[in-house]
């Protein structure tokens, strides 16, 4: 990473960017895949609870 | 074509991407490793852009990541209006934010990568103009599907919004570019060559495969959950019926109603 | 025929009864036109120069005004229901639609160019131009604000909606149309090149709008 001459910010800070942008994405929608997950998880509970009263 | 309709079946498609998805960010994961390594240690500075073409492989998977997502939603669109396909609905509304992110990557680094060679951070310049178009259409899909509650109803005005814009794409294309010529004549910096050297070939290929099998993951995964809360919809409105009319027998609609 | 005229006729009535029709959308253009010498200062060389711009994006941002209200309204109270039902096939009410809406906001748009172009410096030729693109162009405006309009036709807040998604598609108009205007008073491209252009626009795009704008009142129901 030495070698990357007098615009190692411009190069260093795209890669950072796409990072951080590919990051936010997938972290969102990890985040919304776990949370649909666990409301599935809670209905259908929910639902063998009332099948057998 | 009987392989197309086992896929997609939901249900079908559940159990074979939980199964594909490991493989395809693993291999994803292996190939940013490689393509990385090749962009930074073998591949040689460029004699006219020095370092900074190092920016290439990630400027050119992500514009080839946003263009290839619209048209993955196009062709989704279509199935979701001819064939009034669910799961090409799903597919349409999972892929819009992952293009919108790749379009906007490509526009940040091409900001960035514009600095040290044109000396300014925006240029209006004939392909950054239209892929900022692009991320403006992008940005009103996303609008349209938060605005419309009903996913089918959604689905449908999306896909006729998709289809209007992949139609006015070439004729922005063609604008922006007359428009350019007309107003910075021969000043346009082209930014890749007629020709490129195969030791920047080979990792510029492996990033744009790492970048696409990262982004079919993602775009995977946001289908997954697309179909989960559609699934949550429906038995939620199958339980608020229930409520109302306690002499319903339960047992009928206790499991899976949801296809 | 008969069916859309009647159509034509009703809502040109309606809108010059109750939306104030014309007069709207032409003081929303003087009020851009007025606005913009204060935001860039009373330097006559420079407003002469950015005029054509000016008149664009009045007009641009002035078809969006009842725009909102296209179908909205008539999906609202029902009417949208009994036109549906009736001969007329649904492309031929998405263009009776437009036909009046076009009468009531690009046309005076059109006609009112000269007289705001005296505001901006304009040269005579220039005044032309941009009258002639105007009245060329603007209908273009109306047939992709049209496909908006159906796809939120259901949707009470779609006024915003309907300019984020229908202002990137109109880029190329606002394009050839300033070229246009630019090309009658000077610069390197003759007059006709972009002229040609801009009509082509209009016609691609009053077939896209036309079958859009009707397969998205389709889908509503």
């Amino acid at each position: 990473m030495t070698a990357l001459g007098p615009h190692a910010f411009f190069i260093i800070g795209s890669y950072l960017a796409t990072f951080a942008v590919i990051a936010a994405l997938t972290i969102w929608i990890i985040a919304d895949n776990r949370a649909r997950k666990r409301e599935l998880a809670r209905l259908d509970h929910r639902q063998h609870g009332a099948d057998r009263p | 074509m009987t392989f197309i309709n086992q896929l997609a079946n939901p249900t079908r498609f559940m159990a074979l991407s939980s199964g594909l998805l490991p493989w395809i960010a693993g291999l994803s994961g292996i190939l940013f490793i490689v393509g990385f390594y090749g962009a930074f240690f073998s591949a040689p500075a460029d004699y006219q852009q020095g370092e900074t073409i190092r920016i290439m492989y990630i400027h050119v998977p992500a514009a080839w990541l946003a263009m290839f997502f619209y048209s993955l939603m196009t062709i989704s669109a279509i199935g979701a209006l001819v064939w009034r396909h669910p799961l090409a609905e799903v597919a349409q509304k999972a892929a819009a934010p992952i293009g919108a992110s790749f379009a906007l990557i490509c526009l940040l680094t091409g900001a960035l990568w514009g600095r040290p060679m044109w000396g300014t951070y925006w240029v209006w310049d004939a392909r950054l103009t239209s892929m900022l178009v692009l991320l403006l259409i992008y940005l009103a899909i996303m609008a349209l599907w938060r605005t419309i509650d009903e996913p089918t109803q959604a689905g449908r005005a999306v896909s006729i919004l998709t289809l209007v814009g992949f139609i006015n794409i070439p004729i922005i294309k063609f604008s922006v570019d007359w428009w350019n010529t007309l107003h910075q004549p021969a000043s346009v910096f082209r930014m890749n060559g007629p020709t490129i050297h195969p030791s920047m070939l080979w990792p510029l290929l492996v990033c744009a495969v790492a970048f696409s099998l990262f982004a079919v993951a993602l775009h995977l995964v946001a289908m997954r959950t697309e179909i989960m809360r559609r699934r949550i919809r429906t038995l939620t409105i199958l339980a608020a019926d229930r409520a109302e009319q306690p002499g319903a027998t339960p047992g009928m609609m206790a499991r899976g109603p949801a296809e | 025929m008969s069916a859309f005229f009647a159509l034509v006729k009703r809502d040109l009535a309606l809108a010059l009864r109750i939306g104030g029709g014309a007069s709207f959308a032409l003081v929303f253009f003087l009020m851009i036109v007025t606005l913009t010498p204060f935001a860039i200062g009373p330097d006559l060389n420079l407003l002469a120069r950015i005029a054509p711009a000016i008149l664009w994006i009045g007009a641009v941002l002035a078809t969006l005004i009842g725009l909102d209200r296209l179908f909205q309204a008539d999906a609202e109270d029902g009417t949208l229901d009994l036109i549906k039902a009736s001969p007329l096939p649904l492309e031929g009410v998405v263009l009776a639609k437009c036909l009046a809406h076009w009468l009531t906001t690009g046309l005076p748009l059109a006609l009112a160019a000269p007289l705001f172009g005296l505001l901006l410096a304009m040269e005579p030729a220039g005044m032309a131009a941009a009258s002639a693109s105007l009245l060329v162009g603007t209908p273009a405006l109306t047939f992709i604000g049209a496909v908006g309009a159906a796809l939120t036709a259901g949707i009470r807040r779609g006024g915003v909606l309907i300019a984020i998604m229908a202002l990137p598609l109109m880029i190329p108009v606002l394009i050839f149309g300033v070229a246009t205007c630019n090309a009658a008073t000077g610069g390197t491209v003759p007059f006709a090149t972009p002229f040609a252009i801009l009509c082509a626009l209009t016609l691609i795009f009053a077939v896209i709008g036309v079958i859009g704008a009707a397969a998205g009142l389709r889908q509503s129901d």
